[in-house]
């Protein structure tokens, strides 16, 4: 059984976002970029089956930021291997775009899985797991949140979550791709001596892709919405706003 | 020329859901607009009886299939695809829901259309179609102007009023001829999980406490849980709260968790992604502290205080305590 994680760098939002002088793309050098959190429970969960089926996990990363540390860290957490694509792009490319290069990057390579992260907090044009599926004939299902392999490792069993907390059990032929809402547990944690050792001893693979663009969807303007707006601001030390906000609650009647 | 608006018609254990009447007014507006007609696809099997509900459109596209029961990517997205080709639409509007997204990126790929996703506005701007699109978790507005080409739109729920798509009438109806699509099915639907019983339920509780990922861990629960007590509520939280096992998945507010609609909503380090919002929207007082002035929370709150919660939280607390003597 081979796994293939695709994990992408997105701005850290802790960080905020600015607009760059053209209006229509963020401005790069205001961004940190952190690994995608759907994507790491993506790479949470093959590392799940990893433990339960002796699956192989190889990671794959566009280079963009601090990606090297984030593909380290995956190889600390007991990823097989860990692959850093470099496309000679300036900015990161589209979903459709990077959906089709790694379409191409993965269809000679002999993978049952392909986990990647149901969505990313840039998302525009759709998401990346749908559109590889589509793009290489390969079944999808999206928003998982649990993958058991069959035993003769012909399907996977998944959970698909729905609102109101209902979930769809669905089988699934192999190849296939899965969007990961969340792993069964949190991504786990890597003590810093061991990722440091790994930064020291081991390989960051790398592999050049050419992107075709895909026929990208026209922003004509990035704007952010106005601060605050709706929302009547409280003020003043920690004190007052406590008391100006039980005061609320009082003339609302919503104090027993 | 592609001048009408097709909606995808989601149901749930026998009953349209609203993302679809939210749809459907939406498509009454831009059609005539474009100088099309509103068409509507309705896939599932003995679904029959849910064409009357469906009046807002002009055409009902149905396939009406035992495989087509439950939701399937694969197979929704062979006759989705399919109803597309028949129904000559501008804009194809799907919900921004566990199906919608599915379909959305795979649609997309397969038919080679344009997508955009997590929209929140469609209008007409000098004379083209423009797209509103949340990214950067609600921090950032993307407007994008749609080609002549047919574009497969994904909504987040909760953007247009379901009222204006709540018609019910008697559209035509147009079977989806099925030869197309594969006999083989990659993908088979094997059953219902109901959501995990014993813990209370959030949506009936009037007052609630919600806690996002800037209550930092699980050692600081405690401390919500003790303002929620004095205020007779319950605690609840987003998504990154549950996906770190601080909270049990019953707390869930949000896509894919509950929607809730409290008097009171007191949201404690919630960012108020576009996600967590659409469970939340519909409470009747909404209350965020947040340390980042920039936070959409703000955006869908009635009161904001932009500070540090753990500054706050025991003054809260302390204060109702002392009122209530």
């Amino acid at each position: 059984m081979n796994i293939a994680v695709l994990a992408k760098q997105v701005p850290d939002l802790v960080e905020g976002v600015e607009i760059d002088a053209s209006g229509k793309a963020v401005d790069p050098t205001s961004i940190r970029y952190i690994l995608s959190e759907p994507d790491d429970h993506a790479l949470e969960e093959a590392l799940l089956l990893k433990e339960r089926t002796q699956a192989r996990v190889e990671v794959f990363s566009l280079e963009l930021g601090e990606v090297r540390d984030t593909l380290c860290t995956a190889l600390a957490k007991g990823a097989d291997r860990v692959v850093m694509v470099r496309t000679g792009l300036d900015t990161p490319p589209d979903n459709h775009t990077a959906a089709k290069m790694f379409a191409s990057l993965l269809r000679g390579l002999a993978f049952d899985l392909v986990l990647t992260g149901v969505r990313a907090i840039d998302d525009l044009d759709g998401s990346l797991g749908g559109l590889l599926a589509g793009y290489l004939s390969l079944p999808y299902v999206g928003l998982i949140r649990k993958v058991e392999i069959s035993s003769d490792g012909g399907t996977v069993v998944v959970e698909k979550e729905y609102p109101g907390g209902y979930a769809a059990e669905l089988e699934v032929r192999l190849p296939a791709v899965l969007g990961i809402q969340a792993a069964e547990q949190p991504p786990r944690y890597v003590p810093v001596s061991r990722l440091r050792q790994v930064m020291k001893t081991g390989t960051v693979e790398e592999q050049m892709a050419s992107p075709t663009p895909a026929e990208p969807v026209g922003v004509e303007r990035l704007f952010k919405p106005e601060e605050g707006a709706g929302a009547a601001m409280l003020s003043g030390s920690p004190d007052e706003v406590a008391r100006q906000s039980v005061n609320l609650l009082s003339e609302r009647r919503l104090l027993r | 020329m592609a001048n009408n608006v097709l909606v995808l018609a989601e149901h749930f254990q026998g009953h349209v859901t609203d993302i679809t009447f939210e749809l459907l007014g939406k498509a009454r507006e831009l059609a005539p607009a474009l100088g099309g007609s509103v068409g509507v696809a309705l896939l599932g099997h003995d679904v029959g009886g849910l064409v009357s509900a469906l009046g807002a459109a002009a055409v009902v596209y149905a396939a009406d299939r035992p495989e087509l029961r439950e939701f399937t990517p694969d197979a929704y997205a062979a006759v989705l695809g399919i109803a597309v080709a028949h129904a000559s639409p501008r804009v194809v509007l799907l919900g921004s829901t566990s199906v919608g997204l599915d379909l959305l990126s795979l649609l997309s790929a397969r038919v080679n259309l344009p997508c955009i996703d997590n929209c929140t506005a469609i209008k007409f701007q000098d004379g083209g179609l423009v797209a509103t699109s949340q990214i950067y978790g609600g921090k950032v507005f993307a407007e994008v102007l749609l080609t002549q080409r047919t574009t497969l739109i994904a909504v987040a729920s909760g953007m247009f009023p379901a009222e204006a798509g709540r018609v019910s009438g008697k559209p035509q109806v147009v079977q989806i001829p099925h030869a197309l699509v594969a006999p083989e099915p990659q993908t088979s639907f094997r059953r219902w999980i109901e959501p995990p019983p014993g813990d209370v339920d959030i949506t009936k509780i009037p007052i609630l406490v919600a806690v996002g990922r800037g209550i930092q861990s699980a050692d600081n629960v405690p401390r919500a849980e003790a303002l929620a007590e004095v205020l007779g509520g319950a605690v609840c939280g987003s998504r990154p709260v549950i996906d770190q096992a601080w909270l049990p998945k019953t707390r869930q507010v949000g896509k894919s968790g509950m929607t809730v609609k409290p008097k009171l909503y007191l949201a404690l380090g919630v960012s108020g992604a576009p996600e967590h919002v659409e469970g939340m929207r519909g409470a009747e007082l909404i209350v965020a502290i947040n340390q980042d002035p920039q936070a959409p929370i703000f955006s869908v709150a009635h009161y904001g205080v932009v500070a540090d919660l753990f500054d706050i939280l025991p003054l809260l607390t302390a204060e109702i305590k002392t009122r209530q003597g």
